[in-house]
């Protein structure tokens, strides 16, 4: 196919239809698939998440995409990757010891430390420095987990901005670089301010592709 | 951050309301109330098939989906769930999450075989208790299943730790008594399970004001869920924030722009 894709790695049983709801009221038509030369030739890829840390790194690495998630992510193409799909990129994760994680992001997952409650359901504060031309900006985000990443100034040090939350303690709220955009929350269900983060990843995607058709007084088109 | 829920309660995919679960009267279309919470502020919302049990059937996944293609919150789908596969039934409709109430009762086993293949953060064990003597809260509280209609003789506290141990990742806790009363929480129901377990605790039944569901933050309850005093358009979900952030409660702020149209 010749029109700019946006493909959902389908890795099994993931909060897939929210996300897919979410794109497709932002007028784009994603796939679902797990089919690695799909993954790699999409114009955007999603990487959902639901479920344990295991299941993730084995189910993507039994599909052979983990290389060309990882590959994607270093090369700041366009990736979106959701609560667990956040967890998949760093180091590692408290909740399988020993397992190594996609290592992209430099930083490990921990159990929340001081939460009143767990899991962590619920909208916190997005805390990130102003920068209009970024894609993550303050606001109220929606979280469900356990698990999340500890800051470190690695990640900085290796280009990526950084949005910090509180529960109990202070995590990685989401991380950018580039066309790449890695968020503990859900941005599909954080209502309209999610729905913009989203359309903003999107535009940047589209943008970035000179066949795009992603402009228009009357909208924008994706598909 | 308090979580306000709505909650459409659904019957023959229309949204119906009653009284202590029974008398149920028709209060609209529920993508047209689901859009209408989101649009006034809803920090998730509730949709449970109160026909799905009692009749004997599982849960029609069309309303299901036709919420999901609409909503952007996060949406808790409940009511005649049975096995594990009638959870990924909804979660692949478009639900986040999955309450469980009558099925976990009869087999708790069902909760941890959902957790092990959905997750914690998708398992939610729906609780409907009824005080064994309605002005002793003291006396206890038991387990009533089937939309009310079985009282089971379970203690719910007890239940609550049993199920939070069998993989519920959050308590759905419905006051039998007080259910469609407007009377307010059962503040000692929820102060019981808040001190039993660990998980987050949804309170529901008996909501009219703002105040009541301040004092449910009080007794230990993350979020509030509430249905009549929104269906009847007595109040809004944003104007119930403003009065609770006046009460000095942590509420999210509206968000007031507008996503674009898809035109594709």
């Amino acid at each position: 196919m010749s029109a700019p894709t946006v493909a959902i790695a389908a890795t099994g049983v993931a909060n897939v239809a929210s996300v897919k709801a979410c794109l497709e009221r932002l007028g784009a038509e994603p796939l679902l698939t797990l089919d690695p030369v799909v993954l790699e030739n999409a114009r955007a890829v999603v990487l959902p998440g639901v479920g344990a840390f295991a299941a993730g790194v084995e189910a993507l690495n039994r599909a052979g995409v983990a290389d060309l998630l990882v590959a994607r992510a270093r090369e700041g193409r366009a990736l979106l990757s959701i609560c667990l799909g956040m967890q998949l990129l760093a180091t590692s994760s408290e909740e399988a010891p020993g397992l190594k994680g996609l290592g992209v992001l430099h930083a490990p997952v921990e159990r929340l430390r001081g939460a009143p409650r767990l899991p962590h359901f619920g909208w916190n504060a997005v805390e990130v420095e102003d920068n209009p031309s970024a894609l993550l900006r303050r606001g109220e985000a929606y979280f469900a987990h356990t698990y999340a990443m500890t800051p470190s100034e690695t990640l900085e040090a290796n280009g990526w901005r950084v949005a910090r939350a509180t529960e109990g303690s202070t995590f990685v709220a989401a991380v950018e670089r580039g066309g790449t955009l890695a968020c503990q929350f859900h941005p599909e269900l954080s209502g309209a301010w999610g729905a913009a983060l989203v359309q903003r990843w999107l535009q940047r995607a589209f943008d970035e592709d000179p066949s795009s058709r992603a402009i228009g007084a009357g909208g924008l088109s994706w598909s | 951050m308090t979580r306000i829920i709505p909650c459409l309660d659904v019957s023959s995919g229309r949204v119906v309301k009653g009284i202590k679960f029974q008398d149920l009267r028709d209060a609209g279309d529920p993508v047209e109330c689901a859009m209408r919470y989101e649009e006034q502020g809803a920090d998730e919302l509730c949709l449970l098939d109160v026909s799905a049990t009692p009749e004997g059937r599982a849960n029609g996944t069309e309303t299901v989906a036709a919420v999901r293609r609409a909503l952007g919150i996060p949406l808790t789908v409940g009511g005649g769930v049975r096995r594990v596969e009638d959870a990924e039934r909804l979660l692949a409709a478009g639900a986040d999450k999955v309450a469980v109430n009558s099925a976990a009762v009869d087999r708790p086993a069902l909760l941890t075989e959902i957790q092990a293949r959905l997750g914690a953060q998708c398992t939610i064990l729906a609780l409907d208790a009824a005080r064994l003597d309605a002005n002793d809260p003291s006396r206890g509280w038991e387990v009533v299943v089937h939309g009310g209609r079985t009282r089971t003789g379970v203690d719910a506290v007890q239940w609550a730790r049993d199920a939070v141990a069998a993989g519920a990742g959050e308590l759905l806790a419905t006051s039998w008594d007080r259910d469609g009363t407007g009377e307010g929480y059962d503040i000692e129901l929820l102060a019981a399970l808040g001190a039993a377990v660990s998980v987050p605790i949804i309170a529901s039944g008996g909501a009219k004001s703002a105040a009541h569901m301040a004092r449910a933050l009080d007794a230990g309850a993350s979020a509030v869920l509430a249905a009549s005093i929104f269906h009847d358009a007595e109040t809004t979900v944003g104007a119930v924030k403003q009065d609770l952030a006046r009460l000095g409660a942590t509420v999210r702020a509206p968000f007031a722009v507008t996503t674009t149209t898809p035109q594709s």
